[in-house]
């Protein structure tokens, strides 16, 4: 009996074991994209930097690992924003304010903000490449005086598809951003760019040494994108991204996430480019 | 003591003591195979085996095990379950040694994994050596776990008429230790154990053409190797080859909900890099696509990327994944094809 409890109580910090977070805000953002602000239990605040993952739970349905998209900055609650695209999401949108869910975590390698310091950022999202760097965009804004110039370059398919182009475009307006925004498809309200993200990356004016430019998208995206960055010779480690992998545990043990020798979940899901560069299959970001 | 004896017709009554001590499994044979089971009748304990069908691995990592209960309404009962008692594994060859020894590795390694730890606090392993191969699909000698190198309470030896029993923990000398019937192993009985380790010398020998360096500097090389295609060809991804290896860890996570649906369990379950949707992520994208590289992804789990990260070998050379592969592949082939760069016999 004794032994048993003993067990219990070391069960208590089981990884595997979520907290109690409760949806405090929910909207959708477009017809695919939901947004959830949740607050943790007992006032507990996950301590995370821009970049990492928490793993979501709805039980009975499972978990699944979902990128943070609040800043550190942001006191009191995490922001998530969630494409319906399996089971597990469909249920997640299914669940507006008030409702419960558990989160572990945070996991992973988030964006080396500390090593961006008195650097130039140039930001590439396409898609839902937005949502991770989402969290970064808001760090810089709240620390804006520890950065050089912010550029951030936006790709949807189409203008119906922008996450956070408001909040974005509000940015703008108070802080020195410059945000260029592109769609595959344009619609006739539409007054912006037209065609392929890379196509925007020419016109950038960068320093090189001092620039680090940060790319999360779809993994079609990324070749074409680093080809243009590496034009612009910005070095390897200077070029940062950020990998989508299935994950089960956040833990590097259940291996679903494994490119080559890597846990992405513990060594990721950020890396820069002279990692990338060493995987020699499986990462079809870089191939 | 650091050796003890043991006469054969002794064993019987050891196995009683040991089943009185704690939950014992032992390998048992099932048809023309064998299988790890909890003993119930001594005399069903096999010491002479083909590695099991299953490592013990079953019982120090389920294949179904529970890491939560919960509740959904109120949440608050998310709580771990922790459901353990002692047990004694007897009879382990030191191949299956060694893939505990892989997996302590893989789940202490940080974050550590409470599961797996607590499990493994509870077990004592009573080891066998093999005097001779057990089949031909072994690679024991090559990855040189054909003899005991730790990782054990017990070790047994067969030296004819007795068991030579080395002690190797204070959990194991518990289990010798006031038995009238074993004694201190005498000089004699030692001269017979290093008789028969010497005779093992010209029984095993070398399974791969090369030496453990050069397996590694073809893993560096063959990542493109048409080797892999081969191995893809043939093989049916139906993942018998991880369900058997006992370095073998991936694991799904899945929730079961009761008929309240709002109270169930979550467990983990054995998982397989074999599965063509293993790294498959909800979009659609499957970020190791087709046979050949799920195939090559496992080879390179024992081969290489373990020596990278812990600097040891994840294959423990006890033959499994060759055995139960229903296509014919065979990891010595596979990694002599590798290696000098020739195809496969069969392919």
């Amino acid at each position: 009996m004794l032994d048993r409890e003993i067990l219990l109580e070391k069960m208590k910090t089981s990884p595997y074991r979520p907290m109690r977070s409760k949806i405090i805000e929910a909207r959708m953002l477009t017809d695919k994209e939901k947004f959830f602000r949740i607050e943790l239990e007992d006032n507990t605040r996950l301590s995370y930097g821009p970049g990492q993952f928490v793993m979501v739970s709805i039980f009975g349905f499972g978990e699944a690992p979902i990128s943070i998209c609040s800043s550190p900055t942001d006191k009191g609650y995490i922001d998530l924003t969630v494409r319906n695209a399996g089971s597990f999401t469909n249920k997640l949108h299914q669940l507006g304010e008030g409702d419960i869910v558990g989160i572990r975590g945070p996991f992973g390698k988030g964006f080396p903000v500390d090593n961006m310091f008195g650097c130039d950022l140039v930001i590439v999202a396409g898609g839902l490449g937005i949502v991770p760097l989402r969290s970064l965009i808001r760090y810089l804004m709240h620390n804006r005086n520890d950065f050089g110039s912010v550029q951030i370059l936006l790709g949807c398919k189409t203008p119906k598809d922008l996450l956070f182009g408001q909040e974005t475009k509000e940015w703008m307006r108070r802080a020195e951003i410059k945000f260029n925004c592109t769609v595959d498809r344009a619609d006739p309200d539409w007054k912006g760019n037209v065609g392929l993200i890379t196509h925007l990356i020419p016109g950038v004016d960068i320093n090189p040494t001092r620039t680090y430019a940060v790319v999360v998208g779809p993994p079609i995206m990324y070749k074409f994108v680093i080809a243009e960055l590496l034009k612009k010779h910005i070095p390897d480690h200077q070029i940062i991204v950020s990998l989508e992998r299935r994950m089960r545990c956040g833990l590097g043990k259940c291996g679903h996430c494994q490119i080559e020798g890597v846990y992405v979940c513990q060594s990721g899901p950020v890396f820069d480019y002279a990692q990338l560069k060493k995987f020699r299959g499986e990462c079809h970001e870089k191939n | 003591m650091k050796y003890a004896a043991l006469k054969k017709e002794n064993l019987n009554k050891w196995l009683e003591y040991l089943k009185s001590k704690a939950r014992l499994y032992a390998p048992k044979k099932k048809e023309n195979q064998f299988v790890f089971r909890p003993v119930k009748n001594v005399d069903e304990a096999c010491l002479k085996y083909i590695p099991t069908v299953i490592p013990p691995k079953k019982y120090y990592f389920p294949q179904k095990e529970k890491l939560l209960k919960f509740t959904v309404e109120p949440f608050h009962t998310a709580k771990a379950i922790a459901e353990f008692e002692e047990f004694i594994l007897f009879a382990v060859h030191t191949c299956d040694i060694a893939g505990i020894q892989c997996m302590d590795v893989a789940f202490k390694e940080g974050p550590e994994d409470p599961n797996y730890l607590n499990r493994k606090e509870k077990m004592t392993i009573i080891g066998i050596e093999c005097l001779e191969y057990c089949d031909t699909h072994a690679n024991c000698a090559s990855m040189a776990t054909h003899v005991p190198r730790g990782g054990y309470d017990l070790m047994l030896v067969d030296i004819g008429e007795k068991f030579i029993i080395h002690i190797n923990s204070e959990k194991g000398e518990r289990l010798v230790r006031n038995v009238s019937y074993i004694k201190e192993a005498g000089a004699e009985d030692m001269a017979v154990l290093c008789f028969v380790r010497e005779k093992k010398k010209n029984i095993f020998k070398e399974e791969f053409s090369a030496g453990l360096d050069r397996v590694y500097q073809a893993f560096g090389d063959g990542f493109k190797h048409k080797v892999w295609q081969d191995v893809g060809r043939r093989c049916v991804a139906c993942g018998n080859c991880t369900m058997v290896c006992p370095t073998c860890y991936c694991f799904d996570v899945v929730d079961d909900m009761d008929l309240s649906l709002n109270s169930g369990l979550r467990y983990r379950i054995w998982n397989s890099c074999q599965m063509d949707d293993f790294a498959k992520v909800a979009g659609g994208e499957d970020f190791r696509k087709g046979r050949e590289n799920r195939q090559r992804h496992r080879y390179y789990r024992k081969f290489r990327y373990p020596v990278d990260k812990f600097n040891r070998y994840f294959c423990t050379g006890c033959g499994r994944c060759s055995r139960a592969c229903m296509a014919g592949i065979n990891l010595v082939e596979t990694v002599n094809a590798l290696m000098d760069g020739g195809k496969l016999n069969n392919a």
